[in-house]
């Protein structure tokens, strides 16, 4: 008797916590005067790069708009959750940002495959959704209520084999790509039907696995097939790796990428930067830009964190500049009234000009990067014909 | 000729391999362990390497010497605090095993914290240029790489099979009790078997960071993993089964990338391992040793 008594007692006990946090969850919503955007980002872990850099440029266009007033005079209020770049921990983040922080609007996530997993939940919920990055094709399908500030993967694929083949005069081309990684392999596929419409011939197209390191299996075979360029539709530091093993087996043709390849002189030593000599990549921004905005957000971002602002932060500062515009423009917090705002906003931002498109991917200008000496060299932009 | 040169690839990774395999075998040889820190010491010395061409920015002799004494240094202390006492008080095997491998995530994350999870870009310091050998263009770089290699592993068969240390060493393998009893200190000679260990790797981490220039703190697990299965199909224990082991993975894995397919080379190299094991239990050179009961 007396145990059941103490277990009674115990179980009770147990619950009071519970009972609590939800009690406490009902209490938090009435702060009325400020507009509360939820974040997604890695900030720690294999792709915390990306995620740190989004997150920066995000927080760093809040600070500026609250420093400015606010949206309508309410103060932003960005809570950030890290998701360490697993597709689980970031729906787990996205149920905190709903349930327990309730949000109005979410600017994440970071990495194609969480944001995708994230999207799903999203579009059930309806709350206005824009991702920095994410450039698979698929982000945006679950729902209408699913932005992106980046290019789709399609896009670029397209415009960098239209690019090959009218600009630089490629004849024939090869590719090597990452077999398990969505982007890549969006790339290549697009960059594949792009160039057969054209009269690009691929002559040779080898593929690796996502983690590896020699590549000069591939890199022989297609040296051996003898391309005018070859397409490495990967992010920075494989491409660094991919550059020096291709000079290592003596495939000198010039090479061309997509935005991925933002940052690969950074992974590259002074010593071994002439493996990319003559290159071209896609970017969605260039601090060589004369556009005021995009200096500006240069000049301070580089004074705010200490390092040169990289393409995935300019994208995190549009992306929360979209939406708080989008909310400003709605004039409520109701998600629906913000999705409306959202697909007809007309921005101007650090990335171009930006409107969408009825899939909800951006409309803007492809700047073309290439690499002299070491450096970055802006080419000029580019429209696909 | 193609053929060639995918040959010559397959022996300048085979050779890499081949030389951390070295490592795992001499190791598993004298206290029967599986080391899974070694591949963690490739990435040590890698960043050893780095730290001192790039941010101290000594010349290269000096940047491999102090990298190679740290390496061997580092071996030494991972078995004088991990393993020694765990030896000593008859631990089971097992309980070394999981050690080691807590060694190693514990390597990962502390150079994670010192150097960050993103890549540091490693400098060309081998000379440039090529020769030529019929159609097939070799590099200086892979040149070195197997003179470096072939150098080494003479030498270490030499160590062992000519010297008083060497014999010392395949006592204390055959029979560290009977050893002991003959005069053999052997704490020493574990001692310096993973000193000799660690500093191969170090070396193995020279050559493998100017063939593939990106140190992350996660570059030593895939390459000891593959190491550690050129061992193992060499026959591990055995100094020339390491050697063997080490070059056939990698002209397997490169003959499977270039003419069959990139995707599934893994798992053909794997099925070679698993092919071997059956018709040869101990590997291609290991002694098929019965346990006594």
């Amino acid at each position: 008797m007396k145990k059941r008594v103490l277990a009674i007692a115990l179980a009770c006990m147990m619950l009071l916590p519970m009972l609590a946090a939800c009690g406490g969850q009902g209490g938090s919503t009435g702060d009325a005067d400020t507009i509360k955007i939820g974040g997604l980002a890695p900030l720690t872990g294999e792709v915390s790069q990306y995620g740190v850099a989004v997150n920066n440029g995000a927080k760093m266009k809040v600070e500026e708009l609250n420093a400015a007033g606010g949206i309508n005079g309410k103060q932003i209020d960005y809570v950030v959750y890290d998701e360490k770049g697993d597709a689980t921990e970031a729906v787990n983040a996205y149920n905190r940002l709903l349930q327990d922080d309730k949000i109005v609007a979410l600017v994440g996530d970071v990495t194609t495959q969480p944001t995708q997993a994230v999207a799903q939940q999203a579009a059930k919920d309806g709350i206005p959704m824009i991702t920095a990055s994410a450039s698979a094709l698929a982000v945006t399908t679950p729902g209408k209520n699913i932005f992106r500030a980046c290019f789709t993967d399609p896009a670029q694929g397209e415009i960098l084999a239209s690019y090959a083949y009218e600009e630089m005069g490629a004849k024939t081309a090869a590719v090597i790509y990452d077999n398990g990684s969505d982007y890549s392999v969006g790339l290549m596929e697009t960059f594949e039907s792009k160039a057969k419409e054209l009269g690009l011939e691929i002559v040779a197209k080898e593929a690796y696995n996502t983690g590896d390191k020699d590549f000069k299996a591939q890199l022989t075979n297609i040296k051996a097939a003898n391309p005018d360029i070859v397409f490495i539709p990967d992010y920075y530091e494989t491409v660094a790796l991919i550059a020096v093993q291709a000079k290592d087996v003596g495939l000198t043709c010039p090479k061309i990428g997509a935005d991925g390849w933002e940052g690969v002189l950074g992974k590259l030593d002074a010593s071994n930067v002439d493996a990319l000599e003559g290159c071209y990549y896609s970017s969605q921004f260039t601090k060589e830009s004369t556009d005021e905005a995009m200096q500006n957000f240069y000049k301070n971002y580089t004074e705010k964190y200490g390092e040169e602002p990289t393409m995935f932060a300019a994208l995190g500062y549009d992306a929360m500049g979209m939406m708080a515009q989008a909310i400003g423009e709605a004039g409520t917090t109701d998600s629906a009234e913000i999705v409306d705002a959202m697909t007809n906003i007309q921005y101007q931002g650090v990335t171009g000009s930006i409107t969408f498109d009825e899939n909800r991917n951006p409309t803007k200008t492809v700047f073309m990067i290439s690499i002299e000496g070491g450096e970055y060299k802006f080419a000029g932009t580019y429209d696909a014909k | 000729m193609n053929v060639l040169s995918q040959i010559i690839n397959g022996l300048h990774i085979g050779s890499i391999y081949a030389l951390v395999a070295l490592g795992y075998s001499m190791v598993y040889g004298i206290i029967k362990l599986i080391n899974f820190a070694h591949g963690e010491i490739i990435m040590v010395g890698a960043y050893a390497v780095y730290v001192m061409l790039v941010l101290v920015g000594t010349p290269l002799w000096i940047a491999v010497l102090v990298s190679l004494l740290f390496c061997a240094c580092m071996g030494m202390l991972i078995e004088r605090v991990a393993y020694r006492r765990l030896r000593n008080k008859n631990a089971p095997r097992i309980s070394l095993l999981i050690t080691a491998i807590g060694v190693s995530i514990f390597l990962q994350n502390l150079a994670q914290t010192i150097f960050s999870s993103s890549g540091k870009s490693f400098p060309n310091v081998m000379p440039q240029g090529s020769i030529r050998l019929g159609d097939a263009e070799i590099s200086a770089l892979t040149l070195i790489t197997l003179a470096t290699a072939a150098v080494l592993m003479i030498g270490l068969q030499l160590l062992v099979s000519k010297t008083k240390m060497g014999k010392a060493m395949r006592a204390v393998s055959e029979d560290a009790g009977a050893a002991k009893l003959m005069g053999i200190n052997t704490n020493v000679t574990i001692t310096w078997t993973f000193a000799i260990g660690s500093a191969l790797a170090s070396i193995a981490a020279l050559l493998y960071s100017s063939a593939y220039p990106l140190v992350t703190p996660y570059m030593g697990s895939t390459l000891g993993l593959k190491a550690f299965i050129a061992a193992v199909l060499g026959g591990i224990g055995s100094v020339p089964g390491a050697m063997l082991g080490g070059f056939l993975l990698g002209i397997a894995e490169t003959l499977a990338k270039g003419y069959i397919s990139s995707v599934v080379a893994d798992a053909i190299v794997f099925g070679i391992l698993i092919l071997v094991l059956l018709i040869r239990p101990a590997g291609l050179l290991g002694r098929n040793v019965k346990e006594k009961v």
